[in-house]
């Protein structure tokens, strides 16, 4: 087969191949769009990253708590987020939220795919804090509460922060499916890579070449991620523990 | 807003959903059986000692579990009526598409299976004069597919909600089939709360299903 890599300095507009590749303002070139489809896809996949890191550590901590009404929300969020299809859950946000709740109405559907990814992703992430501080030794907790500790202090002071070293490999690799799954986001118009893949292969012709790139930047993407958690792991481990340093 | 279910009578289900869910629960079903067999081979594969088996196998692994399904989905649209030369209907291509990118997620899951059971296992089948078939066979695998039936469902379940993403391709799942009612009366938000509802029964019935028959394992052994 042939190549065509000449695609991205295509106009998007008439087709010609721009001098240089970058259109100036007011005519975009493919590459332009395509840039501009990755910054689409990293922002919706960072701001849900951090939506999902709340609500995940909120519900996760709630779920080990002695309380059994606490416990039960953080269940019944884990249980109802992770039950239902992302791309389902997209739309409940884009269609279903703003017709309910009127306030929300002039809400950008941007933010409702944040939301609606960011709480997705929460209930997995919940599971993993869980899992976190429940392998820590029940003594942990009981020396905390017999230090004078309050509850809350105990959890600030000596529970999370062992806990949430323990649980940064799978988050690690939550935070790397935060940016495969925002491709989800394509079905309800944000001009995100994966929009640009289906639009561009459309109207060039070029589905390979156009495909290539998109996933190279989503593998790309994602990459840049594990090395930033990894280089968290890093600075933040802890002498003598499985994994830590010297 | 006033929501209003009476138009999803019985008629208006059989009509539009059925077929969906059909298509839906039958991807469901031959994704698992194709992907399981297939992911069983590409485990026993990464674990052999020949590296052209354990490399290419690998790559494979990593490739599928890197790009994002919707892609995935799409690139197969795209390469398969390249390869066979004539076009596949959406549905036909998700099929194919499911079966071999789950292959890739039951892979890991086998080769942690596999590599659970001792190493005293496989030297007993040899001593026996079994051949490597046969250890594999009778002795290893049966053990890694019942520790591994819990993780096995629960990805059966993953994969059942990730069928609703056939939508990049237009194929009629059970969600299309919601949408398109919902259209055609005009009432897409109630469609959308009855297909979340739908997909919550069941993966929420499945998952407390798992968890039963995960107790039960644990305890016989």
């Amino acid at each position: 087969m042939n190549w065509d890599w000449q695609v991205f300095c295509k106009d998007t507009i008439d087709g010609e191949i721009v001098p240089r590749c970058f259109g100036g303002p007011g005519d975009l070139t493919y590459l332009d769009w395509l840039l501009s489809a990755w910054g689409w896809t990293l922002s919706v996949s960072l701001l849900a990253l951090l939506v999902a890191l709340v609500f995940g550590s909120v519900m996760g901590i709630l779920r080990t708590t002695p309380h059994r009404g606490l416990v039960f929300l953080g269940n019944a969020w884990t249980e109802f987020f992770r039950n239902i299809p992302l791309l389902v859950q997209i739309f409940l946000w884009y269609h279903v939220v703003p017709a309910l709740i009127l306030p929300l109405r002039d809400v950008p559907s941007f933010l409702l795919v944040v939301m609606g990814l960011g709480l997705f992703t929460s209930a997995r992430i919940s599971e993993q804090v869980r899992a976190g501080i429940q392998s820590l030794p029940r003594g942990q907790r009981m020396a905390g509460l017999a230090l004078g500790f309050t509850l809350p202090q105990t959890y600030r002071h000596v529970l999370l922060p062992m806990a949430f070293r323990i649980v940064i490999p799978p988050l690690t690799s939550e935070s790397m499916n935060i940016v495969k799954n925002s491709a989800v986001a394509f079905a309800v118009s944000i001009s995100e890579l994966t929009l640009f893949a289906l639009q561009a292969q459309e109207e060039t012709a070029r589905g390979i070449e156009i495909y290539l790139a998109v996933t190279g930047l989503y593998f790309l993407s994602a990459f840049a991620l594990n090395r930033v958690f990894h280089f968290v792991e890093q600075r933040v481990r802890v002498p003598g523990m499985i994994g830590g340093g010297q | 807003m006033n929501l209003d279910f009476a138009f999803l009578t019985p008629q208006v289900l059989s009509s539009y959903v059925l077929k969906g869910f059909a298509f839906s629960l039958q991807l469901t079903l031959v994704a698992m059986l194709g992907g399981i067999a297939l992911g069983t081979v590409l485990a026993l594969m990464r674990l052999s000692s020949k590296s052209w088996l354990a490399l290419p196998a690998a790559a494979y692994v990593n490739t599928m579990r890197s790009i994002p399904l919707v892609m995935v989905i799409l690139w197969f649209f795209l390469l398969i009526p390249l390869v066979t030369g004539r076009p596949l209907g959406a549905e036909m291509s998700a099929v194919i598409t499911f079966t071999l990118f789950e292959a890739a997620y039951y892979s890991e899951i086998m080769r942690a299976g596999i590599q659970s059971i001792p190493r005293g296992q496989v030297a007993a089948g040899y001593a026996l004069g079994m051949t490597y078939g046969q250890t594999m066979g009778l002795v290893v695998l049966p053990q890694a597919f019942r520790n591994m039936l819990p993780v096995l469902l629960t990805q059966t379940i993953i994969l059942f909600q990730d069928t609703s993403l056939v939508y990049a391709i237009g194929a009629y799942d059970l969600l299309k089939g919601f949408e398109v009612a919902g259209k055609n009366f005009n009432r897409p938000v109630e469609t959308y709360l009855v297909a979340a509802v739908i997909y919550f029964v069941i993966s929420f019935s499945l998952s407390m299903l798992v968890r039963k028959l995960q107790q039960r394992i644990a305890i016989i052994r």
